[in-house]
Formats: C-alpha cells, structure tokens, sequence
C-alpha cells in the first residue's frame, strides 16, 4: 500500500539578508491514511516550514522550495495547480487568536468554509457545523455560533480551530505545535480531542511539537529533526525504550522531573542550536555530541535501518547493512 | 501563621502574611472603583534561608502577582511582606531580584550587554569604573558566558544565552532572594537544562534562595523544597514539594498532576473539563468547585485553609 503522504529529499531555501539558510535539508518522511506521526525538533529544526511545504504556503520571496517531492495520494503537490488545501488537508496553528477573525461571529467563519469547499445551503452548512463543534465539546454550539474571538477562551478557540479544520473531513490534519501556548490542564483536554479523532475519524495526523512527552501520547511514529535533517524515525515505543539517535537520547536526558531521577543536576546537552545560515559541517550534530568521531566532521551521514528505526548517525553504519 | 512544617522553622526568610491585591477593572461615574479583579486573596507562606520555593498554577491563578508584590512592583490591597522580620523598603528591595520568562522582553535591544549586566551597579553607585568592569566580567563568567559576548547586542545572541545576560543583570547586585517568573519556558529543551543547572549550581555559590514560578510541574519535583499550589489567588495546597507531588491531596492538585504527559506512558486522560473561572467574577464557595469532581454541598460555601499532615490544603473533604 502506498502513503498517503510522502515527502521525499525536500529542501526549503530562503535567501535572507544575512545569507541562504536551508531548513528543511534533504528530509523525507512518510505518512499512512490514518496514521499519527509525531514531528519533533527545537526552534530552527525547519519543523513547521516542512508542514508549509506540505500545505502549500511557503512565503515566497524569501522562500522556496529548492529541491524533492510531496506527495499526496501518489500525486506530486509542490508544482499542481490544484492543491488539495483545505478539503483534503487542513492545519491547526499554535496560536489560534492569529488564525481566526476578530470581525466575525466564530458561527460565520465556520459556515463560511464549509460554502467554500462544498455546494451547501445555509442551513445545511448550519447544521453539520453545530454537528462537528458539538463533537468537539464545544458547549451550546447555538450560542457559542453568535460570539467573536475574543470570548472565548484559549482552549475554546483551540477547539473551534480544530472544529474548522475538520469540517471538510481531511484525509490529513497538520497540526503545529496545538497545545504549546495551553495550559496544562486544557492541554490534557486537547490532546484527549486529539485521541478521540484519531478513533472517530478517517484522518491522519502530523502532529508537531517541541516536546517529546507531548507526542509519546498519541502518536504511531515519531520524526525526530533537527537543524534542517532528520535525526531519527521511530516507532514511539521504540524511542523512548531504545533511542538511537545521541540527540534523541540527549533530549530524553534533559526532560527534568523523571521518576528514579536522584541527582539534583540534569544531562543538559552542551552547547547552542547552531545557525543554519552557516552550518556545521559534515553531521549537524556534532559540536554538540559526546560520540563524535572523525567521520562526523566530514560527512553528514546517510539515514541507516536499525532495528524498525531509521537513524541518521554514523554509530549504526555497520549495524546498517 | 501556618508552619510548613513543624519544627524545621528556622530563621524566617521572607514571609508573607495575608497578601491580598486587588485591581479595579470598572469605576463609577465619580471614578470610584466599583468591580474589582481578585488576583490574589488571603495568601500567606514563608520562605526559609536556601530554600528553593516553587509556586505552580495555570495562567490567571496569581502566581506572576506574587512576584510583583514581593519585588515592590505592585503594592498589595491588603496584607504585608516581611523580608528578614521588617517590611520592605526602597533599600532593600536591592536585596530581592528577579528574573523574568522572556529576555526578549526584558533585555533593551538598543543596549549592549556589558551595559545591561553594569546598569544595575551604575544605579546604586556600586564601586568605581575599573572595579565595575572587573566585576561584570566576574558574573559574565559566573554564568557561562565568553568575553566576547560583553560587546554584542541582545539580538546577536542566542535564546539561552540571552537567559544568562538576564540572570547576570540579576544576580550582578548580590541579591539574597531571586525570584525567577517561569525563567525557562521560552527555551527550547536542550538549553532549558542547561539553564536549570546554571541556576542549582549559582544558587550553591551564592547562597542564594529561590522563588521559583512555573505552570511545569516536572520542574517542581526537580528542584523545589517546598511548593504552593494557587488557583484563581487562592493557595490550594501548600507543603515539602516531594511529598505534594508524590501524594497530592487537593482535587486540583492531583487534576494538574494527572493533566502533565509523561515521556514513554501511553495514556490520555483528561483530568478535569471546564476551564478556570475568571477572576472577577469568581464563584461563590471554593474556587475549584466549578471544575471539582468530587464536589458536594458543603463545598458552596469556602473551606478554610486547614493542616494536614505536613501540609496546608483548602478543601471541605479534610476538616
């Protein structure tokens, strides 16, 4: 069976006043009808530019994409004139104050994408939006319809945002970094959504975000990024239990608060995120990890297959082949 | 004033006795105040010498308020700080620093950084010019910043190295008290650590003690002594931070608990639904019961703050 997605060898260029940078730099990934995959990287990782990739919107100028392929349901994306944008895949942003009119009544901007996408009558339209917003738990859709924006509150809006996108049914739902400005509390509630439409649904989800307990969740599968380059695809078992990746394992080391954790000091991984305007050169890692060894300053290494994981690190070149 | 524990009362560092602060969000046509938002009611704790004390709760629950009392910012509607048995005053608010969530904010970027660590020296005529230089490169150095880094500006450096400018401008006065309002929720994770080690080991050197505000609980378990648990300006539990993280006894204490991902465990759970109230319009009776599972009757009217064990915790179910 082939992916519903799959990015192959993308690379994004911007060319900024202070130089080219490239994030994302050669990555590829893939994702299944109604699989969850996990994106996980740092500010900087190209982690959200790879979902505009996908989506259709990288800003251009400064922006472009430079070289790879995206396809979805086999057809290549990138140079279509039709994008599948909107009915077929949707995305859910952080911030969901920036995405929603201050203007309109929330019961407009929904009904308004349902009118875009298909052929519906009013109340039609009407109706299945009370349907999905309920589904959602959203209270009351009726009145929640008649208000603006600003009364709700952050988690309602997250909620209408993630009703919005799901409205039209999408074979993909993109979601970036959807709970990071959440409280804890309604972060839990939204990812509880999240569980639920994965169970309900027809839809796959690429869910991104820093933070690696976040998608050890609900995720099938996990894409670790960093610095424009996948660092490791794994099963999200297998990446807590068995991490390859020595930035895997550095991230996994420094989330504070573990159980059995005795000592006072965390493993912090030394050093910055570097500049991708100048990067390292050979593996992206390497001024900041522990097992370096003379092959990493020269040559980025290739992804190899361990164990149901795909790493990209010169530890596993043998255990590869 | 309710001990934390008994017996471990030493010499009381700062101590906060029935703190209220209230901000008038509506006037009359006279201009008098005629609604009020309640950030803070009733709020008591004490902080002892070395201790690292956190303080947890969501967005809206007061806890950045506390910090502005105790560092002079706001002045409280009612109640009073004690730092070192006597009441602040200009002088002494040297002594209390604080450290805020994002330096983007609160790093001048017009400025370079050797003049943003110097300023505060430069305010109080600390010591000559030479002697200022020698001690500005001292902290630079004491927060694991190069020499280098003197002559930039804030937006030449990275977003963990801007955290220790701001912990250096913090820290370059001497202060006894630091209070740092959630110092690494801006930083991606792999620097966040490096920043909570910055702080444990600076906290060692200078004897410092710490308030620290964060919605993290994973970093209470980590670092704190103690830890108070606020909800809407009201403290819910209060006690030595492993035991209230291990053994929570308040219903919202144990909701936000269960509410935090664990790496590696594979369950949802939905804690508790709603969200919180607002603070102007609070409900009457506990502030949680509007999102309690396990509320009853008695819970409309507002349980005092009461010990239990080594603990203080507000709710009808332990009398």
């Amino acid at each position: 069976m082939s992916a519903l997605l799959s990015v192959e060898n993308l690379s994004v260029e911007f060319s900024l006043p202070e130089g080219n940078l490239r994030a994302p730099d050669g990555v590829s990934f893939t994702i299944d009808s109604k699989e969850f995959v996990g994106i996980v990287g740092e500010s900087g990782s190209g982690k959200s530019v790879t979902a505009l990739a996908i989506m259709g919107l990288i800003p251009n100028p400064p922006g472009k994409i430079v070289n790879g392929k995206i396809l979805f349901n086999g057809r290549d994306i990138v140079r279509s004139k039709n994008h599948p944008r909107g009915r077929e895949i949707s995305m859910v942003f952080q911030n969901p104050l920036n995405s929603l009119n201050p203007n309109l009544k929330i019961g407009r901007q929904l009904t308004e994408t349902l009118e875009e996408h298909y052929d519906l009558k009013k109340n039609e339209a009407h109706s299945r939006v009370v349907e999905t917003m309920r589904k959602l738990g959203i209270p009351d859709p009726e009145t929640m319809m008649n208000r603006y924006p600003f009364e709700y509150s952050g988690g309602m809006r997250q909620r209408t945002m993630i009703a919005m996108a799901m409205l039209c049914s999408p074979k993909l739902l993109i979601a970036d970094e959807p709970t990071t400005a959440l409280d804890v509390t309604i972060q839990a509630q939204i990812l509880h959504l999240f569980q639920q439409l994965r169970e309900d649904s027809e839809t796959a989800v690429m869910f991104i975000t820093h933070d690696l307990s976040v998608v050890s969740q609900i995720a099938d599968k996990v894409v670790v990024m960093y610095a424009g380059k996948i660092a490791e695809i794994s099963p999200t078992e297998q990446i807590f239990s068995t991490p390859f990746h020595p930035y895997t394992v550095g991230l996994l080391n420094s989330i504070p608060g573990k159980k059995n954790q005795k000592k006072r000091t965390l493993e912090a991984i030394p050093g910055n995120v570097p500049s991708l305007i100048d990067p390292p050169s050979g593996c992206r890692f390497h001024p900041r990890c522990e097992k370096r060894m003379d092959i990493c300053t020269r040559k980025h290494p290739p992804i190899f297959n361990v164990d149901g994981s795909m790493v990209s690190c010169w530890l596993y070149q043998e255990v590869g082949f | 004033m309710l001990a934390l524990s008994g017996g471990r009362i030493l010499d009381m560092f700062l101590e906060v006795k029935g703190l209220s602060k209230e901000f008038p969000v509506e006037f009359s046509l006279l201009g008098k105040p005629k609604r009020f938002l309640k950030a803070l009611v009733d709020v008591s704790f004490s902080v002892k010498r070395r201790e690292i004390f956190s303080i947890v709760g969501e967005s809206g629950s007061g806890k950045s308020t506390i910090a502005r009392v105790i560092c002079g910012i706001y002045s409280p509607s009612r109640g009073q700080v004690l730092f070192k048995d006597s009441p602040l005053n200009n002088d002494r608010l040297r002594e209390i620093q604080m450290v805020f969530q994002d330096p983007d904010a609160s790093l001048d970027p017009r400025k370079k950084v050797k003049f943003l660590i110097e300023e505060g020296l430069r305010i109080h005529r600390i010591g000559e010019k030479l002697e200022r230089n020698t001690k500005v490169r001292e902290i630079l150095s004491s927060v694991g910043l190069a020499e280098e880094v003197l002559h930039k500006y804030p937006h030449e450096l990275s977003g963990g190295q801007k955290q220790r400018v701001a912990i250096a401008r913090s820290i370059v006065l001497e202060p006894q008290l630091l209070i740092l309002d959630e110092p690494t929720s801006a930083l991606d994770v792999s620097v966040q650590a490096q920043i909570l080690n910055l702080l444990l080991e600076l906290q060692q050197k200078n004897d410092l003690t710490y308030i620290f505000i964060t919605h993290d609980l994973k970093l209470v378990t980590h670092l704190s002594d103690n830890v108070m648990v606020m909800y809407l300006g009201h403290v819910m539990e209060m006690g030595p931070a492993a035991d209230v993280i291990e053994n929570p006894i308040h219903p919202y204490t144990k909701a936000l608990l269960n509410s935090v991902p664990e790496p590696g465990v594979k369950k949802i759970t939905e804690a508790i639904s709603g969200e919180m109230p607002s603070p102007i319009d609070p409900p009457p009776g506990c502030p949680f019961v509007t999102r309690c599972p396990v509320a009853f009757d008695k819970c409309r009217s507002k349980p005092e703050l009461c010990e239990v064990e080594n603990r203080v915790v507000r709710c009808h179910l332990y009398k």
